[in-house]
């Protein structure tokens, strides 16, 4: 049985593409020829192009207000959305409350529990399927029967199953981050290179050394690239969760805006968690550019 | 070139727990000895012979070409001796010690993207030494000493990616003879590279293995490099493999370019020329014929 990784949590770009590295055409000597790198990117060229990505958002911003302002009301009903100016407001009044901190406070610290426990269990699972077929075959069909379940299904189970509230949106959370890093550990680890494997083996490596040596790091911009799906996912998940919290967390802080009838609030619950996500996939993005150091550097030979 | 190897062979003496470890049996090692081998693969149900009842016999420090048409169980036979691939039928061994799976006494070039593109060039040489034990820091040491008898000694913190194919294969010498195996496995290594780069590398493998002497098992297809090279030319019939000629190359050494003009190259590349073309013919008709 072969797995794909879900063509949902296959991102855009699953790896960022290297640089291109010409080679010398007129060398003295072929075999000398190093390769030559292109100056990284033109500055001017990329601030520019983070100009438009902003104007882009504003654009929407423009959109919005003139729609609320107008009364827009054709299909999309835009009358009983508030203006951007009044959800600004209640930012403002918001972010100088200190229960807002506390929200985000709690959905951070749950996020964190849940993507830590999603990486570890994610990861030694996924290398787990991808080199063993007996661990193919027992847990493959598990994570292909509860992938597509979502978030939200599982909270009647997982409060019944689970001894505390905490530990059900966590479980929640963790359950969204972790299927993409199953499955795209498990696409990486598949894919290593037989000729690596031969080499190292020729070379006196072992099992062991062979899994540290070849096989992780051949796989590693495949899991990098489902570490950071799983954070988005993990947020996206989040949200269902806090439907269960009493007090605090962003997710419960939307869900209870709602519930009053709170529309500015229900706005800044959304942006809140969009901003969060994007920032902190970014973050993983970040942390994990050392360990494909050799891809910014040349890419596959 | 030649100064680069003189001024690394003090070097790669110090090495002497790695050269000692790997010289355990004295001298004479890679001895490598075929007995009546077979290799089938399974094929549309049945069986079907890549290596058929091959014989050979290496002796220690022996350069060997094995030349054949393509398919005809080259890298089949090259993969059994590394260890890759089980015997159907027949022995192997080398040095008295029957093959029962890879190992760093055998150290094998492959054609081309065989390096871990995630280590440096330093560390990629480095791994068979560390995995041989001997420590991080004389590891590095040994892969510094082989990467400048290659000459990349520059390169060492470049990552494979960024390097020319002929530079990548020169990478993957080192690091195959950084483990002194007594014997050097190496499938058409220089088969990607264009033709001067090609001739270049011949060279240079011909100065490297001076120093070390080992015996070499070199598959390739191509003619003037299985005479530019070898002391021996086996040459294997289409499919399945046989072993239908076995030439000494009795050309002096220290050997050069200039050579493969030469009068006497000439005559040696017109026998393997004449017995390849009989047995392409053959497996043309093979083909064609089912
Ligand atoms: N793992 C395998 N499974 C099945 N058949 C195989 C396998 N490896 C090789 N063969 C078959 O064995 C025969 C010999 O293959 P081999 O790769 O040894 O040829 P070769 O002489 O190296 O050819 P080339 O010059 O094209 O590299 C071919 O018919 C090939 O299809
Ligand atoms: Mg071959």
């Amino acid at each position: 049985m072969s797995v794909k990784p879900n063509p949902a949590f296959e991102p855009a770009e699953p790896t960022p593409a290297p640089l291109p590295t010409p080679r010398l055409a007129a060398a003295p000597s072929p075999a000398d020829a190093p390769a030559v790198t292109l100056p990284r990117r033109r500055l001017p060229a990329m601030t520019g192009r983070y100009l438009v990505r902003a104007l882009a958002l504003l654009m929407a911003l423009v959109v919005w207000h003139v729609a609320t302002v107008t009364g827009f009301n054709f299909f999309v009903n835009f009358e009983n959305v508030p203006a951007p100016l009044v959800v600004g407001q209640t930012l403002l009044a918001e972010l100088a409350s200190r229960d807002f901190y506390l929200h985000i406070a709690h959905s951070l610290g749950r996020v964190a529990l849940a993507y830590a426990y999603a990486v570890v269990l994610g990861v030694l699972t996924g290398v787990l399927i991808g080199r063993s077929r007996w661990a193919e075959d027992i847990i493959l069909p598990y994570i292909e029967l509860f992938r597509p379940i979502p978030a939200v299904a599982w909270i009647p189970l997982a409060i019944l199953m689970l001894p505390t509230e905490q530990s059900s949106i966590v479980f929640i959370t963790f359950l969204g981050a972790f299927f993409p890093i199953v499955l795209n550990t498990v696409h990486g680890v598949e894919q290593t290179p037989d000729v690596l494997v031969r080499a190292a083996r020729s070379l006196g490596a072992n099992n062991r050394a062979i899994l540290w040596h070849v096989v992780i790091p051949g796989a590693m911009p495949s899991i990098v690239a489902g570490l950071a799906i799983g954070m988005g996912v993990a947020w996206f998940s989040l949200l269902a969760g806090e439907i269960i919290s009493g007090q605090y967390g962003i997710g419960y802080f939307t869900w209870n805006s709602y519930t009053l009838v709170q529309y500015p609030e229900i706005i800044i619950g959304m942006l809140t968690i969009g901003g969060l996500g994007t920032l902190s996939t970014l973050l993983v993005r970040k942390a994990c550019t050392p360990l494909l150091r050799w891809q910014a550097k040349g890419g596959r030979p | 070139m030649n100064a680069v190897v003189s001024d690394n062979r003090l070097a790669i003496l110090d090495h002497s727990r790695l050269r000692s470890r790997a010289s355990a049996k004295g001298e004479g090692r890679g001895h490598v000895s075929v007995r009546g081998l077979s290799i089938e693969f399974d094929h549309n149900g049945g069986k079907r012979a890549a290596v058929q009842n091959a014989e050979l016999d290496i002796r220690p420090g022996e350069f060997v070409c094995l030349l054949g048409p393509s398919g005809c169980g080259k890298s089949t036979l090259l993969n059994a001796i590394a260890g890759f691939v089980q015997p159907t039928r027949g022995t192997l061994s080398v040095d008295a010690q029957p093959v029962a799976g890879p190992g760093p006494d055998r150290g094998m070039v492959f054609q081309q993207h065989s390096l871990f593109p995630w280590k440096t060039v330093r560390e990629n040489v480095a791994f068979g030494p560390l995995m041989a034990g001997v420590g991080r820091q004389e590891a590095t040491s040994v892969a510094r000493t082989f990467l400048s008898l290659v000459g990349l000694a520059a390169f060492e913190d470049a990552y494979p990616g960024t390097l020319s194919g002929g530079m990548q294969q020169r990478v993957g010498i080192a690091r195959a003879l950084a483990n002194y195996p007594s014997v050097l496995l190496m499938d058409e290594p220089f088969g990607a590279l264009d033709a001067q780069t090609r001739i270049m590398m011949q060279e240079n493998l011909l100065e490297i293995w001076r120093e070390f002497r080992n015996t070499v098992v070199f598959v390739t297809h191509d003619i003037d490099e299985a005479v530019f090279l070898s002391d021996r030319i086996v040459v294997m019939s289409a499919s399945p493999g046989r072993i239908i000629a076995d030439i000494r190359v009795e050309l002096p050494r220290p050997r050069e370019q200039t050579l493969l003009t030469s009068a006497e190259f000439m005559d040696y590349k017109r026998q393997c020329l004449d017995l390849i073309r009989q047995e392409t013919l053959r497996a043309f008709q093979q083909q064609n014929g089912g």
